[in-house]
């Protein structure tokens, strides 16, 4: 189990030195707090990224000088925020490498994204019997909207299990398709464990059996390099506030012929183009799926934050956390009585973990009076807790203004609460 | 923040060796308890002589607070009725959330649970032991424990 951790972030084969973590830092207001008296150490970006001042000037921007409705008016403010809109939708649909904007529907987050591809999807064409195939480390959000789906159409929710090191095997995702699946629907990067899903070959052995595939994106969009036509998925998804955006915003990419025949999801204003008590035509593409007004200042953020994203660089940003994830692994299991739980060789960002004799909410208040900001729990992921035998674990997780200092203060944050248990 | 205010000797001391951990059987009255937030999870069982608690006893696995809480309330409440507890459980909670709550009795060791009170995110792990017993009790009101344990209640707090 040690060599793949001993392998992390030397696969790179470079140290980030051309990365100026500490400029990157100064873009995040939030980072010069003190908790508790303490610096500020982070390691919690996986359940939600800081924002740089770059988001939320874009948001102040478009508030203070651009705000009107969107798609609706011919006066000024209308265009302003229109332009602003759709410029939002292109930079999304760059940062994705999709086709087209009209492949670009914006949503809530993930969670809605995966609902709607539920809905509209999977609703009007599965039968009882047809099966949809997730794996064993998906988030709550890529369960519970199938196991919806289960109870409106009949269909069966097929689960392939993880191993002990927290892969999913290719073998155990082929050997699980059917004649009746109708989707499969797994996780780009696993929220509790990291781990990073072969999603290439994934979707190559879907589709050889013309099964389309959806991929939870929310862990990866921060850290991979996204590319949606080299992956080959039908559907891709992500949240905002995971990659230096606001929260209340995501996105879901879907392949235009797939949009193109999904009945809408929800009905209301902007997703039609004409209405009569007969009669209503519902709007093209990807404005079919926006009903209502969108979170206007949201979507504004989003692509600062996708901008901001890509002025740092996408592969240096990756190369950074992926040396951070190395050292702080090293690090950890040098610790007396700490387990890594999730030890796939490739693995993103995040490192789950347990102490002998210290229950995971212990220690979440010690490190937090350390400054240490890190998530405990089941990271919504309960199925992956039960796998593992454990009610919880402790996350630490990168972004790209982590640093070896937020590392430091883990380590010294562990020690204490060794001590208290002592 | 001081965390030695939380983790007391007496809280450490009871977390490490659990009293009255295990379980009864038979039992007059069971539940069980799960804090689906941070996973703790604690299984009760009670005997009964008329209105008094005989025995308690709980198993299950938790933090800290919550296992420690659970420990110092088995000691508490064995030779007390009903009513007892009641009072006993209404002077935790405000001891859990208030600074200068005067308790209207002599908590003994309960009183290591007050450091909790600077920490809101933790009340729950304390008080989570005390709502589970409430169950057992109410449990045993309503009629006889399934022996097989399978009617249980079981309470969740969030």
């Amino acid at each position: 189990m040690s060599t793949p951790v001993a392998e992390l972030g030397r696969a790179d084969g470079r140290t980030a030195a051309d990365y100026d973590v500490a400029a990157v830092r100064a873009d995040f207001p939030i980072l010069s707090r003190r908790i508790h008296g303490k610096p500020l150490a982070y390691l919690d970006s996986a359940a939600s990224a800081q924002q740089p001042r770059s988001v939320m000037a874009a948001v102040d921007d478009y508030v203070a000088r651009h705000h009107a409705n969107v798609h609706r008016g011919v006066h000024t403010l209308s265009q302003e925020a229109t332009n602003l809109f759709e410029a939002a939708r292109e930079t999304v649909r760059a940062f994705l490498n999709a086709r087209s904007t009209r492949e670009i529907v914006f949503v809530r987050g993930t969670t809605e994204a995966i609902n709607l591809v539920a809905q509209s999807f999977g609703r009007p064409r599965l039968q009882p019997g047809d099966e949809i195939l997730i794996t064993g480390l998906e988030h709550h959000a890529n369960i519970v909207p199938w196991q919806m789906l289960r109870e409106q159409t009949g269909a069966k929710l097929i689960v392939a299990p993880i191993d002990r090191a927290g892969n999913v095997p290719i073998d155990a995702i082929e050997s699980r398709l059917s004649a009746r699946t109708r989707l499969v629907a797994v996780a780009h990067v696993s929220n509790a464990l990291g781990t990073v899903l072969p999603i290439k070959d994934i979707v190559r052995v879907a589709h050889a059996r013309s099964v389309p595939v959806l991929v939870d994106g929310a862990q990866a969009a921060p850290h991979e390099i996204v590319d949606v036509q080299a992956l080959g998925c039908d559907f891709y998804t992500f949240s905002s506030h995971k990659v230096y955006g606001p929260t209340g915003v995501g996105v879901l990419y879907g392949r235009e012929e797939l949009l193109s025949e999904m009945p809408p999801w929800q009905g209301g204003g902007d997703m039609i183009l004409s209405v009569t008590f007969d009669k209503t035509t519902y709007n093209t593409l990807p404005y079919k799926f926006e009903a209502g007004t969108p979170n206007i200042a949201g979507v504004v953020g989003l692509a600062a934050a996708l901008r901001y994203v890509e002025t740092l660089g996408r592969s240096k940003v990756r190369a950074h956390e992926h040396r951070l994830l190395g050292i702080a692994s090293r690090r950890l299991q040098q610790v007396p009585g700490l387990t890594i739980v999730g030890t796939a060789p490739a693995r993103s960002a995040v490192i789950s973990f347990t102490v002998d004799g210290i229950h995971p909410h212990d220690l979440g208040t010690i490190l937090d009076a350390e400054g240490v900001a890190i998530r405990t729990g089941h990271h919504c992921a309960m199925p992956v807790m039960d796998y593992f035998g454990l009610p919880a674990t402790a996350r630490a997780s990168f972004g790209c203004y982590s640093s070896e200092d937020d590392i430091d203060q883990l380590l010294d944050a562990l020690e204490k609460a060794r001590e208290v248990f002592a | 923040m001081d965390l030695s205010e939380l983790y007391r000797d007496v809280i450490l001391d009871h977390y490490k060796t659990p009293r009255n951990f295990g379980s009864l059987d038979p039992a007059d009255g069971a539940a069980d308890g799960h804090n689906p937030l941070c996973g703790d999870r604690l299984h009760l069982t009670v005997q009964i002589d008329g209105d008094r608690i005989r025995d308690v006893r709980f198993e299950g696995k938790g933090c800290a607070i919550s296992t420690a809480s659970a420990s110092l309330m088995t000691e508490a409440v064995k030779g007390k009725t009903r009513a007892q507890v009641a009072r006993l459980f209404d002077d935790i909670h405000h001891v859990l959330t208030e600074r200068d709550f005067s308790p209207s009795q002599d908590l003994g060791k309960l009183v290591a649970l007050g450091g909790v009170r600077e920490f809101p995110a933790r009340v729950k792990c304390a008080s989570l032991c005390w709502h589970t017993l409430n169950a057992a009790l109410e449990q045993r009101e309503r009629g006889p424990a399934d022996q097989a344990g399978a009617a249980a209640p079981s309470i969740s707090t969030e």
